[in-house]
């Protein structure tokens, strides 16, 4: 018994949780099942192709447009997100409307409706002749087969996330400060920037962070609206489909090791960020 | 800067706040806003402040109307029951804020914030978080803060509620110096009555929406207006007596009551506090009648001693009064009543050297 257990399991630091054995090792089987082994396969499958083969398959410039599309796409809807995100959680916490908690559980409807379902209803109204693309066809918005498209079910899936995320804080969110922002001389632009921005920006980051991690991994939605055209609408994602029709099991492997990658850079850069910031508004 | 409250009304949906409340507060006054939780003080705190609107009246600043200005532009200093600091500033940040959004230079900035933290004694500590200060510190801090902005006029939400007895009292003392120093005019809301008589120069008791009684603490002590007034300063005895032609009588001792001259008794309320008692021992064993007699010529009462608590340099006497089942509380001087060395169980007569009566509903008075 290391000196480390011997503090976890001395009867003074009895935790409330019962059982540090137990729930210690349910946390790992389920840990080692869920997420190490599957990620392991993954490797292991990429490590069958020698340095050479592996970039020759992860890095075609098919596949880097593809990593493009990914990324870009899926940045730009998390941080379309996160800013609606909080204006939505904002007017569900702060404003009192008829309708108010209608609107509340509607938020959760993309989180429950298939994606591949929301993919082909928003296709279906921004092509040329739907509903909205009648409109907006004409002034050259292509809402559809277009990378816009990627954006906005991309949006519509990880914009739950965003707002579940940033609702509790601002809930619990202290009015007694802005009043004093604004009894010491302070515009409301000004009690929102340095007074509850402050205060809620860590939620607004990890709400991104989750967002940005629903949005890299989103296939179903965008595999219908997207069009699928190589070097222009193509996600990784979607290429790692087509390799596999392909028979190239190889090959998709070391591109989803690549997706893979980098998203966990991106998602450790968000966490690091986020931390920090958290921290300075302790 | 004066402040003038005329005919103020607030609702908040049903519940009354604040009814019809006028109340001047001169220049350089620290009042104090006494009641119960509900009574109002707090609203009409925060009417003054402007971050509530009254329903109708009007709120004047030196004459001025200041009613529909918004609370950024009254340039009244707030303190906050909970500090309200901003977390995620340090606390020279935080008392910088106000200068900070007038766009006041960085040197004036920096020099009014270090004045300021050494006028509440946080010299040094202007790098801290909040979150690193004790309740009392962060008190001191959300004060600094709130005089970065020079107000005219201070205000105070129950400032010393979050805070242990100790820092309290220690605070408050220190709170009025500052106030004389600076000769602002400072209004606060506690519903501790020590804290109002202690601090105030004036003070004002309010109870459901309505300002039951103002004045300097002596006058509010020693001449309640109002039954509610006396009850709510509290530590009294209350007994039921009567009235009638001028006067009241309690247990069979008349009191001066010249406010009811009619002949028909009425009800009323006996006030007494234990401060103003006289207790002593019953005179030794003399027949039962002559005691009665002697008790209605002096205007004593007998009683027996139930019990005796000392707490520090006052003991409290509980007695029963003959004929009575409410106990009266007699409060001496500790060295007093170790003296008198009273048993429980011995018989005693109480001389009050001060009652007062209130008739209950007076508008049914005809």
């Amino acid at each position: 018994m290391t000196a480390h257990d011997a503090v976890l399991r001395s009867p003074r630091r009895r935790s409330v949780l019962p059982g540090f054995g137990i729930s210690a090792a349910i946390t790992s089987v389920m840990i080692t099942a869920l997420v190490i082994i599957p990620l392991a396969v993954l490797a292991l499958r990429a490590a069958s192709l020698g340095p050479a083969e592996f970039l020759a398959a992860a890095w075609t410039p098919r596949a880097r447009a593809a990593y493009a599309v990914s990324l870009g796409a899926s940045l730009t809807a998390a941080i379309i997100s996160s800013l609606c995100g909080l204006l939505v959680a904002w007017v569900l916490v702060r404003i009192d409307f008829p309708g108010r908690r209608l609107l509340d559980a509607l938020v959760d409807v993309p989180l429950a409706l298939p994606t591949a379902v929301a993919g082909l209803v928003y296709s279906t109204l921004y092509v040329e002749r739907g509903w909205l693309g009648r409109f907006l066809v004409p002034l050259g918005i292509h809402g559809a087969y277009s990378w816009l498209g990627i954006v906005l079910v991309l949006v519509f899936v990880s914009l739950p996330f965003a707002i579940r995320v940033v609702q509790p804080v601002l809930e619990s969110l202290d009015h007694d400060t802005e009043e004093a922002a604004r009894m010491l001389g302070a515009s409301r632009v000004q009690t929102f920037l340095q007074v509850i921005f402050p205060a809620i920006f860590p939620a607004v980051l990890t709400g991104f962070a989750l967002a940005l991690a629903r949005a890299l991994g989103e296939y179903g939605s965008v595999v219908f609206i997207s069009g699928n055209m190589p070097f222009k609408t193509e996600i990784a994602p979607v290429l790692i489909v087509s390799r596999l029709e392909e028979f190239a099991y190889a090959e998709a492997t070391a591109i989803a090791v690549v997706l893979l990658a980098m998203s966990i850079s991106l998602l450790i850069v968000v966490n690091w960020l986020q931390q920090r910031v958290a921290r300075n508004a302790q | 800067m004066s402040i003038h409250i005329r005919g103020v009304s607030k609702s908040f949906g049903t519940f009354k706040a604040l009814d019809n409340v006028s109340l001047d507060v001169p220049q350089g006054t620290l009042l104090a806003l006494l009641g119960p939780s509900g009574s109002g003080k707090t609203t009409l705190l925060r009417i003054i402040a402007g971050l509530e609107w009254p329903d109708s009246g009007r709120i004047e600043e030196d004459g001025e109307d200041i009613t529909d200005r918004h609370a950024r532009q009254r340039e009244v200093g707030f303190v906050f029951q909970h500090y309200a600091l901003f977390r995620h500033m340090s606390v020279f940040e935080n008392i910088a804020f106000g200068l900070r959004v007038r766009k006041a230079p960085k040197q004036e900035v920096e020099a009014k914030v270090n004045e300021l933290l050494h006028l509440v004694r946080l010299d040094g500590l202007g790098a801290r978080k909040p979150a690193q200060l004790s309740g009392g510190q962060r008190q001191r801090v959300a004060l600094a803060r709130a005089l970065a902005i020079r107000p005219k006029i201070l205000l105070l939400d129950e400032p010393f509620g979050a805070l242990d007895a100790k820092v309290r009292v220690e605070l408050r003392q220190w709170l009025r110096r500052l106030h004389d120093e600076i000769g602002m005019t400072s209004v606060f809301v506690t519903h501790d009555q020590e804290e109002a008589f202690e601090l105030a120069d004036e003070v004002v008791v309010m109870n459901h929406g309505r300002i039951e009684q103002r004045g300097t603490p002596e006058e509010v002590f020693e001449h309640p207006a109002t039954p509610f007034v006396m009850d709510f300063l509290g530590n009294v005895n209350v007994f039921h007596g009567r009235v009638e032609k001028g006067q009241a009588f309690w247990h069979g001792i008349p009191i001066d009551y010249p406010d009811y001259p009619h002949s028909q008794a009425r009800p009323a309320r006996v006030y007494l506090r234990p401060h103003e008692l006289d207790i002593a021992r019953a005179a030794a064993e003399q027949p039962g009648g002559n005691a009665a007699t002697a008790a209605a010529v002096t205007g004593s009462l007998p009683a027996s001693v139930l019990r005796i608590a000392r707490s520090g340099a006052i003991s409290r006497v509980s007695c029963r009064p003959d004929g009575s089942d409410t106990e009266l509380h007699v409060d001496l001087p500790t060295d007093t009543a170790r003296d008198l060395s009273l048993q429980p169980g011995e018989r005693v007569t109480i001389t009050p050297r001060k009652v007062r009566v209130f008739l209950p509903d007076p508008e049914y008075v005809i």
